[in-house]
């Protein structure tokens, strides 16, 4: 264990030279998902200058942007961010089993340490030439329909569980939902490695008649090919991806950057943040604003994954780890 | 250690297999010594780092990781792939070293350059430069998807990927040795009467036969480690266009590290032992060449 200790540290010294570098002014990396980007890029420049009126202090922040469990991995095996945001519990979950954060990190902020959620939608081409309104169209046999791979993207679980959740939440039962699910898999042709690959093989390669993802990549995909190659469809159900924060306290420990981690944190609550997520197509937690957004945020009824699979930990087990549920879509003929 | 200065050919020495007596570079303890440390960071100890993780799991546990369906179709697939891959650049490396090297032409310096691009290109650029081509839209696929033959997004799309990547390894093996073969004995074979492809089989395919082995066994190393050019061409279906290299990431996206090493370590032991293999067969063939001769 020793050994591996030690591997683990000279890797983090490699990927800190650069960082460590820069540390005179107090800086704060906050280690996140990838389409986030936008987002907390924004963010940062709002709580900077909120940071700097309140306390007076200068403060720079860093971003860190991968696949959510890639950089859970890369925090986990030495990367010293302070703060994670990622778009699945389970990332977060994975740092607090090994004690890198908190273990009721869930607990240190409000609606449950998560400052915004997103959800599934539909995408099709412009006009919607397969008349898409719900899951229910999915499954018919002349839809093609992009989705991305759950065993290597949360974008690609939570397309499935909320797929799962749509049949349970119209009254069918367990078996049935896997049915539908196994149905909906065999209109795939392709699977996407993860969110930004699906967009690419939907939008570049022109393959399949609906790409599921998460709400945000409207915005995306509006500002990056232009506004009206897509129609986004809300369907009738669909399931609420939270977007969990925490502080990573193996980190702040060590350079004392609590207080601002915190501070960090608690501003993404505020109105000001709120109010930048809704316009990345992220759903704030605030109602109000929630409301305000409403034309972009369109009523659908949502569904948490605890409703039918626990937590997210648990249908990683049943359904997503190696011989689950989804094996067996594919295993079994 | 003293040495003696007799200077010895090499023919002399591979019967008697001592060591070569004049040496360059002084101070053979130094010299070994910074050789094992330097392998053993570079190499040997991640690798056992491999084998450690991979030793948490219980026989039972390690049985499960490694022999599931999709991950066997995913072998398949993967060594499968990369043996065609392998072959098809032998043949197509040959005759490229084979143009450079004999013939002269106008561009030939920029065609020699080209063949490194693949070793230069970040492999992910590749995957999706070749998927842009070849999908149902792309420069390529357009043509051909309405005739039945769909390149990208299945098995054809690993293959083309992975002879994209391994090209250059075949090049610059068999190139040199192209250049150091002797004219003056295929002008004897042909003196003697022998026909072109007699020249060929008897005279120039012994000569180049362990450089091409060298070359396969290296491009297919390489074709069976690649992950960033295949993932986008894949389409990465369970049981059908899955490579290892995706189990194994598919694992870690578990939070599974013991699974993913589990695979690891099996793809390391097969393709070590096909390496072996190929070396043999390598030494078997210089041995008979040059017995030959």
């Amino acid at each position: 264990m020793k050994f591996k200790q030690n591997i683990t540290l000279a890797l983090a010294a490699i990927g800190l030279t650069a960082t460590t570098f820069v540390s005179a002014q107090t800086t704060l990396l906050n280690a996140s998902y990838d389409v986030a980007r936008e987002f907390y890029k924004d963010y940062n420049t709002a709580f900077v200058a909120n940071y700097k009126k309140t306390t007076g202090k200068d403060v720079k922040i860093d971003q860190s942007h991968g696949g959510s469990s890639a950089q859970a991995r890369a925090v986990n095996d030495g990367l010293d961010a302070d703060v994670v945001t990622m778009n699945t519990t389970t990332d977060v979950d994975f740092l607090a089993s090994s004690g890198i954060v908190a273990k009721d990190w869930a607990k240190r902020f409000p609606h449950n340490a998560a400052p915004t959620s997103s959800t599934m939608l539909f995408l099709t081409r412009n006009g919607n030439p397969k008349g898409i309104k719900d899951w229910n169209d999915l499954v018919k046999p002349d839809v093609k329909v992009i989705v991305v791979n759950p065993k290597t993207g949360g974008n690609g679980r939570m397309a499935y569980l909320a797929a799962w959740g749509y049949v349970r939440k119209t009254g069918g039962t367990d078996a049935q939902a896997a049915e539908f699910v196994g149905k909906l898999f065999k209109n795939v042709p392709v699977l996407a490695k993860g969110g930004r690959d699906a967009t690419t093989i939907f939008l570049q390669r022109n393959i399949g008649d609906v790409l599921i993802t998460f709400e945000s990549e409207v915005v995306s995909v509006d500002r990056e090919f232009g506004a009206g190659k897509v129609d986004a469809i809300h369907p009738s159900v669909s399931i609420i991806a939270e977007n969990p924060v925490a502080v990573v306290e193996r980190s702040v420990a060590k350079k004392g950057t609590a207080e601002l981690a915190k501070a960090y944190l608690t501003y993404l609550y505020s109105d000001e943040a709120q109010e930048i997520a809704a316009k990345h197509g992220i759903r704030p937690s605030n109602p109000k604003i929630l409301a305000k957004y409403s034309s972009t945020f369109k009523p659908i009824q949502l569904f948490a994954v605890s409703d039918y699979f626990g937590s997210l930990t648990e249908a990683q087990k049943v359904h997503f780890n190696d011989g689950g549920q989804f094996d067996k879509l594919y295993t079994v003929k | 250690m003293t040495t003696a200065t007799i200077p010895i050919s090499p023919q002399a020495l591979a019967g008697t297999g001592k060591r070569p007596a004049r040496r360059v570079l002084p101070g053979f303890n130094l010299t070994l010594g910074y050789t094992l440390f330097y392998l053993s960071l570079i190499v040997l100890i991640p690798l056992s780092a491999l084998l450690f993780k991979t030793f948490t799991l219980t026989w039972a546990e390690f049985w499960t990781a490694v022999a599931s369906p999709r991950v066997l179709a995913a072998y398949r697939l993967t060594f499968g792939a990369s043996f065609l891959a392998a072959l098809f650049n032998v043949f197509a490396g040959l005759l490229l070293a084979w143009v450079l090297v004999r013939y002269d032409f106008w561009g030939k310096k920029i065609i020699d350059a080209l063949v490194d691009l693949p070793f230069a290109l970040p492999t992910a650029v590749a995957g999706i430069s070749l998927t842009a081509l070849l999908a149902g839209n792309g420069w390529v696929g357009q043509y051909l998807e309405p005739l039945g033959i769909q390149l990208a997004f299945n098995a054809n799309g690993v293959v083309i990927a992975l002879i994209f990547i391994s090209l250059p390894f075949v090049v610059r093996t068999v190139q040199p040795v192209l250049e150091d073969a002797e004219k003056e004995l295929e002008e004897a074979a042909t003196c003697l009467g022998a026909s072109r492809f007699q020249t060929f089989r008897y005279v120039i395919f012994p000569g180049i036969a362990p450089a091409l082995l060298t070359g396969f066994a290296m491009a297919f190393a390489r074709a069976v480690g690649e992950y960033g050019s295949v993932i986008f061409i894949a389409g990465n279906m369970p049981m059908v266009s899955e490579i290892t290299p995706l189990i194994i990431i598919g694992k870690l996206e578990q939070y599974d590290y013991a699974g993913a090493t589990a695979v690891a370590t099996v793809m390391l032991g097969i393709s070590f032992v096909l390496l072996l293999v190929i070396n043999g067969l390598q030494s078997w063939q210089r041995r008979r060449a040059g017995g030959k001769t």
